[in-house]
């Protein structure tokens, strides 16, 4: 296979996952110009940031004038689960040039990550293997700049009055939900939440931080102890 | 912060944290703790975002048939659970919202 084919390959790949990628981009586009970001603020975000669920968690805290040390700890953990496809997709890689390395490591979402690493692991890897992930990464990020501008277009004229803030904690349910299939699972969603509420009072968003931890370490010790 | 900065800082982070055991392949291992504990990000910080937002909407707990947003919230999870779909989750509960907040 040539460079060009394997790069429509990735195309190719990636296009499903699009039909569920952008009406969450619109909806990100929305939220983040409802929460007071300007136009550019909450566009360039997309490229900068350039990861779904921390950029909602991102407008919501900027909205309600978090500090800026707790929001950048939030995006960190929130996207610490991207070492593990890092690390996944790493000996696949290792023969690229640093450049590429750069290039892709800013392209490796979970849907750019997932069809690339089905591919790698089924086909194995040629000279130019590389390409597909480019595909991949390349056409997320187009559509996930695209469908922001558009929610950011439609957001403009949704009137103030539609109790489009809930849609926040709403996204983070249908994102949470299909989760809990684990009882280690549910109990880290329930134990942080019941944590959140408490700490609510804490300053500076420090609840959520600490609710978070509360979760990750009864998630992991309920499953340490299931394994025995 | 400024958003711009707070925006850089977030996004040098993310980077950093994709380009780890692709740059440092070989030399870098992650311990089956650390993988372990990263599963458990994903449900524990959502959740912890989503509880105050539904359960204290005024800043103060309230669990009571008037807390519409409790209720609304509870049904887009039923639809989460039996969909898994993102957007039918947000239409679901902002329908229930619209509706309740009526009476």
């Amino acid at each position: 296979m040539t460079r060009r084919d394997y790069f429509w390959a990735g195309v190719r790949a990636e296009l499903p996952l699009l039909v569920g990628v952008m009406p969450f981009g619109m909806i990100y586009g929305a939220l983040a110009l409802n929460v007071g970001l300007s136009k550019l603020a909450s566009q360039l975000m997309s490229s900068i940031v350039f990861a779904g669920s921390s950029q909602f968690i991102t407008a919501k805290l900027v909205g309600e004038g978090a500090p800026g040390l707790v929001i950048v700890v939030t995006i960190a953990v929130v996207n610490l689960r991207h070492a593990l496809y890092s690390a996944s997709i790493a000996p696949f890689l290792s023969p690229c040039a640093t450049p590429w390395k750069l290039l892709l490591s800013y392209l490796l979402t979970d849907e750019a990550y997932a069809p690339a690493i089905v591919h790698y692991e089924s086909r194995g890897i040629g000279p130019y293997s590389h390409w597909f992930l480019l595909g991949t990464g390349l056409t997320l990020w187009s559509g996930w700049q695209a469908s922001t501008a558009l929610g950011i277009f439609l957001g403009a004229a949704i009137p103030t009055a539609w109790s489009l803030d809930f849609a926040l904690p709403l996204t983070f349910i249908a994102m949470v939900v299909p989760l809990l299939k684990t009882r280690a699972s549910a109990a880290s969603a329930f134990i942080a939440g019941l944590v959140s509420l408490g700490a609510y009072q804490l300053p500076y968003k420090l609840g959520l931080i600490l609710a978070a931890a509360a979760g990750i370490a009864v998630g992991v010790y309920l499953e340490g102890r299931r394994k025995g | 912060m400024n958003i711009w900065l707070i925006m850089l800082c977030g996004g040098l982070a993310t980077f950093a944290i994709r380009l780890s055991f692709i740059y440092l392949f070989g030399r870098l291992r992650i311990g089956e703790g650390l993988r372990r504990a990263l599963n458990y990000v994903p449900p524990s910080v959502l959740s912890a975002i989503v509880f105050p937002e539904l359960f204290m909407p005024g800043g103060a707990f309230d669990v009571s048939l008037g807390n519409v947003r409790l209720l609304a919230g509870t049904a887009a999870a039923l639809v989460a659970w039996f969909s898994k779909n993102t957007l039918a989750t947000i239409v679901a509960g902002m329908a229930v919202l619209t509706l309740l907040s009526l009476f």
